[in-house]
Formats: structure tokens, C-alpha cells, sequence
């Protein structure tokens, strides 16, 4: 077994692993199995990296990630911004946010963990309106919101393929922006209902036009093997190209912005549809192609959405919202 | 194929160094303010993908620059003209808005296509500090009615400058200010604000975020509108008040800028006076002081 010796003289080195690599390993061996192992105690081992502290106190600075994207859009990390400013300048505009999210089939069990964090955490003091797409109403809790959060309750139908449920969320909300949404709010964000939050999510995720760095993803991806590389499929990204992986389990922006971002993607899965093609990560292939050509005005660190499959590195100084732990054997089917 | 994944382990860890180039760009600067606003400095964006997003909307940009008004045009107009042509939003539509009381001594200069000057003739006054805070108000009111019209973006500037590098794209924002050259390193207690109550461009001794240079702001037109209205309106009440404020309109700008926080910030790569000297954090100097006689050109 000499590689496994290999790769620990090495863990005095300070580094990254690849986590595109890490995505094909992790899914090819069993949980908690011996490889699980080794690799879970590297990527502990790369958390050496010394974080600076910040230059003047009332300047934060991280230095240990990088805070803009080459086209200038902020990235957000705990750490660099002021949630007090942002608020003051928040709270002149009198915004409503809507958030989107579909539990069906199975999915209905989380929705009580997600409204009731979303709840405490989710915009704490300032309007939203959380829209439940569901194909089982009548299961969904009763939970007490703050004054200023509403719950509205849609059903919706649920298909035989997962997939299937999970890429048609873009046409539904599209179409509920269409018709409803853009009067009622002025920010439209897309969740997924499996996900728990730990800490607050503030103003600093409202912008024109918001993606998520994908917590497998937060290295340079140029030679990732997650974006759709078949030239067949709508979502197709050729090779040497693209920024950054984005997850497609928190996404949002200005309702405008959300409506054409919705439309042109689902636009791709039909498209594919009719050729008898599926992107490989299904809509968040699309999403990825989208956010490529229209470059988001702000992105979010994976603070925002955690895997929770994943150890989290130094780096990552706050699990904001993350996914719950599941089988997704049981649960999707 | 797992053994074949675990062997590509080992080229992985090596090439992590030419990621972490990558991954963060400039760490001897502050990249970003704590509300979001993107500081600019060589290294840190990509001039071809916000080239390319500027193109698309086909942007026109309006320069600002206040010509002769009391000083020699041929000292200043020339240089600073000639060097916009070759660094100043190449590729892109701009309109150059030079303000003079004396419309036939702008200078002549070859422009490339996409690109007009359009003389605006305004009043001179006597003192220089007057000049300086007139400008204010001619800047509000051609937003109003004409810029807004004619440019998606204004960007203000002192005329005795020239260009010596790239000043792009990059710069555009809803509402920027650049960081004043004396001052990036200082605490704030060293800054010049207004320190009296008594003028509308007071700042308290416990606030203040940066000192923003008076040569060189900007935004789209409604922002810029907004920001040299509200200066004006102040430079007004302090006249009448009998007061003038220490750096005049930039004390005002200061003030302005901190109740109304800049979306983006110019380092000081953006405003340079070469007597400063170069310091290592300097990548580029893009816009320079011009060497000016004070004594013979102010109240001439």
C-alpha cells in the first residue's frame, strides 16, 4: 500500500486538493470505508493554512480566499463584509424577497427542519415570502412564522423521475414569476427544501443576479469533469472554459434576472428532451451554462450551501446552510 | 479505474500551486469594502470578460474635464486629451464634455472613431477655489440636461492630468470614488475632512471610511446627478453661511461619500502624483499629476 505512504509525507505541505477529484473518489468508495478515511484526514491535514488577520480592525480582510471574480462581482465570505451598513442600506428600499422551494414525494419530511431554520436564520428581520411547492399540502406543519416571513402552500404535480421533478422547478418558477411573483416581490431566490441553517443569512445575498460556488467545486474548475462537456447537450461547456462550478441548491437574483435565467435553462432541458439527452447534473448543467454567458453580479461561498457529505476546510469559517445528511437511495426513490 | 484516480492524486497536489496563484490574486491590498464594493488594483479583474459585458450593452461614456477657466489650455488640454485617446476607454463610445470659458482655445486633437469632444461654454470666476466648487454645479445641471441623454456612465476628472495607462471598463460602477493618493495608508484620524460643525461637509472625529480624492470620481448619470447636486446645494448653505470648506468641493465629496457608500472604489493606481514616489503595491500608474505652476496659474 505504498501510496497511501506517499500521500502523508506529503501532508506537511500545505494544499488544496482537487476537489473535482475528491467528487469522483468519494462517490466510488464506500462510506466511512478505509479510502473514505485517508482521504477525510488530507483534507484535514491541508487546513494548516494560516488565515492573516485583518489589516485595521474596521477594514475586514481575508487574504486566504479570493473576494472578487475576475469581471469584479464580490464574493461573500465571513469575514469581509458589514451586515449592519448593508441593512442601513437595506432597509430604505422596502424589498420583499421570495424564496421558491419544492418538497415532493418524499421530500415533505424536510420541510419542517427548512422553515423552521429558515425562519430564525433566512433574512431574519426582513420580508419573505417562502413559496412550498408540494404534491402532499396536507402534510405540510404547522410552524409559527416571524410577522415578517409568510408561507404560501402550491401544490404541484410530482413525476416518476426524480430528474424529472428536479429540472422542472426551472419552468415552474419561471412561469410563477410570469404570472405572479413579479408583482409580489422584488428578489426571487431558488432553494432546495433538504437543507438545514445554522447561521444568519442576511442582505448580503441580495443582488441582480446571485450563484453559489459549489462546496465540490471552489477551485479553479477550467479542467473539472463536473460542467456538461457533450457538444450534443444545450448545457454543453466547451473545454478551457468556464469560472466557477455553481450549485445549483441556492441560486437567485432580481426577479427579472431569475425569469430569463429560468426560461433560457429550462429552454436547455427541453431542447435536450427532444433530442434524447440528459446534462449530466441535469438542471444545475444548465445553470453552470447560463451563469458562464451572464455572469452573476455576486456570488456566494460555499458558506451558502454545504454539502454535508464534505469535511469543511479552515477556509469555510461558517456552515451557513447545508444539506441534511439522507440516503439518497431512499429518499429519491 | 478507483487505483487510476488515487495515482492522479499525487499530479493534483503538485499542480495546487498553480491554482493558488489563482485563487488569491492580490493579498498586499484591501480587495473589497465591507459593504461589497470592489476595489480596483492591477491584478484583480479580467479585462477581457468586462470588455466584452460593456461591449454588449454598448455603453457610452461620458469624461468630464473643466479647461482653461483661469489657467493656460495649452499647458494642460493637449496632453490630457492626446493620452485619452490612446488609454481611456479604448474600444468603447465616449463623449469628452470639456467645460471652458474660452470654447476656441480647446485644442485640436485626432480622435478614433466612437469618440466626440463637445465644447460646453461656461462662465470663469476670479479665484481658483471658486472654479473648483462651480464645478459642482455645471456638472449637476449638464446631467440633467444633456449627459443624461447622451452617456450611460460620467467620470469626473481634474484637468491637469495625463493618462499613462489603462483606464478602462473596469472603473464603471453606479457610483465610484477614488482612493486620494496621500492618504491610502493613513488612519483616519489623518484624514483632511471638514472638521467643522459648521459646514454642511463636517464629518464627525469617530466616522469615515476612506478619503476619496475630488479628481476623479464618477457613475452612471443619475448617481453623479445625485452626488454633485447635493454637493452643490452644500457648497451654498456654506457660502451663505459664510464658510468654506478646507479642500472645498472634495471635502463636500467626502461627505457625500460616506452617507451614500460608493459601489466601487479606484485605487490609487487611479490618481498618482509621481512626487509620491512608487511604491511596490503600485502596479501601474494610469492617470498622472502634470507638473503645474501654482503660483502662475492659480489667480492669474
Amino acid at each position: 500500500f505504498h501510496l497511501q505512504e506517499d500521500i502523508f509525507r506529503e501532508k506537511n505541505t500545505t494544499f488544496f486538493i482537487q476537489l473535482s477529484l475528491m467528487d469522483k473518489l468519494l462517490h466510488n468508495c464506500p462510506k466511512e470505508g478505509h479510502l473514505h478515511l485517508i482521504l477525510k484526514s488530507l483534507m484535514l491535514a491541508n487546513d494548516r493554512e494560516g488565515i492573516s488577520g485583518p489589516l485595521d480592525p474596521s477594514l475586514i480582510q481575508r487574504t486566504d480566499v479570493l473576494l472578487v471574480s475576475p469581471w469584479l462581482a464580490p464574493i461573500v465570505w465571513e469575514g469581509t463584509f458589514n451586515r449592519d451598513i448593508l441593512n442601513a442600506q437595506y432597509r430604505q428600499k422596502n424589498f420583499v424577497v421570495g424564496v421558491a422551494t419544492f418538497a415532493v414525494k418524499k421530500y415533505v419530511r424536510f420541510i419542517e427542519g427548512f422553515l423552521g431554520s429558515a425562519n430564525k436564520f433566512f433574512l431574519s428581520g426582513h420580508r419573505v415570502n417562502f413559496y412550498l411547492f408540494t404534491d402532499h399540502p396536507e402534510k405540510v406543519p404547522s410552524i409559527n412564522l416571524a410577522p415578517e416571513k409568510r408561507l404560501f402552500i402550491i401544490p404541484v404535480q410530482n413525476y416518476s423521475r426524480w430528474q424529472d421533478i428536479s429540472m422542472n422547478r426551472m419552468d415552474i418558477i419561471s412561469n410563477h414569476i410570469h404570472s405572479h411573483w413579479r408583482y409580489e416581490v422584488d428578489y426571487l431566490y431558488s432553494m432546495d427544501i433538504d437543507v438545514q441553517m445554522f447561521e444568519h443569512i442576511g442582505v448580503e445575498i441580495i443582488d441582480t443576479l446571485v450563484g453559489t460556488i459549489s462546496s465540490w467545486q471552489y477551485t479553479k474548475p477550467r479542467d473539472s469533469n463536473s460542467y456538461e462537456r457533450h457538444p450534443e447537450s444545450r448545457a454543453a461547456i466547451p473545454h478551457g472554459e468556464g469560472d466557477f462550478y455553481y450549485a445549483a441548491s441556492f441560486y437567485g437574483g432580481s426577479v427579472s434576472e431569475v425569469y430569463k435565467l429560468t426560461t433560457a435553462c429550462f429552454k436547455g432541458v427541453t431542447e435536450d428532451r427532444a433530442n434524447g439527452i440528459e446534462a449530466k447534473w441535469h438542471e444545475e448543467s444548465h445553470l453552470n451554462k447560463y451563469l458562464l454567458y451572464h455572469k452573476p453580479t455576486r456570488l456566494l461561498s460555499p458558506e451558502y450551501y454545504w454539502d454535508e457529505e464534505l469535511i469543511r476546510p479552515r477556509i469555510i469559517r461558517v456552515k451557513r446552510l447545508s444539506s441534511v445528511r439522507k440516503d439518497l437511495q431512499e429518499v429519491r426513490f | 479505474e478507483l487505483w487510476k484516480s488515487f495515482l492522479n492524486l499525487k499530479s493534483f497536489l503538485f499542480s495546487y500551486f498553480s491554482f493558488r496563484m489563482i485563487y488569491t490574486k492580490r493579498s498586499d491590498v484591501l480587495m473589497m469594502t465591507p459593504w461589497f464594493a470592489p476595489i480596483v488594483w492591477e491584478g484583480t479583474y479580467n479585462s477581457e470578460i468586462l470588455n466584452e459585458q460593456f461591449r454588449q450593452r454598448n455603453v457610452t461614456v461620458g469624461l468630464t474635464v473643466f479647461l482653461a477657466c483661469g489657467r493656460s489650455a495649452e499647458a494642460t488640454g493637449p496632453t490630457f486629451l492626446e493620452t485619452a485617446e490612446t488609454y481611456f476607454m479604448v474600444g468603447h463610445r465616449v463623449n469628452y464634455y470639456i467645460f471652458t470659458d474660452r470654447p476656441e482655445e480647446v485644442p485640436k486633437v485626432a480622435l478614433k472613431e466612437g469618440r466626440n469632444v463637445v465644447v460646453l461654454q461656461v462662465q470663469n470666476y476670479p479665484r481658483w477655489q471658486e472654479i473648483s466648487m462651480r464645478r459642482m454645479e455645471m456638472l449637476s445641471y449638464f446631467s440633467q440636461q444633456r449627459f443624461i441623454n447622451e452617456v450611460s456612465y460620467l467620470v469626473c476628472v481634474d484637468v491637469d492630468m495625463k493618462f499613462n495607462d489603462q483606464v478602462g471598463v473596469e472603473i464603471l460602477s453606479d457610483l465610484f470614488g477614488t482612493l486620494h493618493p496621500g492618504f491610502y495608508t493613513a488612519e483616519r484620524r489623518s484624514f483632511t475632512y471638514e472638521h467643522r460643525p459648521a459646514s454642511q461637509a463636517y464629518v464627525p472625529s469617530d466616522e469615515g471610511d476612506f478619503y476619496y480624492a475630488g479628481g476623479f470620481f464618477g457613475g452612471t448619470v443619475t448617481e453623479v446627478y445625485k452626488l454633485t447636486k447635493k454637493c452643490h446645494e452644500a457648497i451654498m448653505v456654506d457660502k451663505a453661511n459664510g464658510i468654506e470648506a478646507i479642500w472645498q468641493e472634495e471635502s463636500h465629496l467626502n461627505k457625500y461619500f460616506l452617507y451614500h457608500k460608493p459601489t466601487k472604489i479606484l485605487s490609487p493606481e487611479y490618481l498618482w502624483d509621481d512626487n509620491l514616489g512608487r511604491p511596490e503595491i503600485l502596479k501601474k500608474r494610469r492617470f498622472l499629476a502634470v507638473p503645474k505652476n501654482h503660483a502662475a496659474i492659480r489667480n492669474k
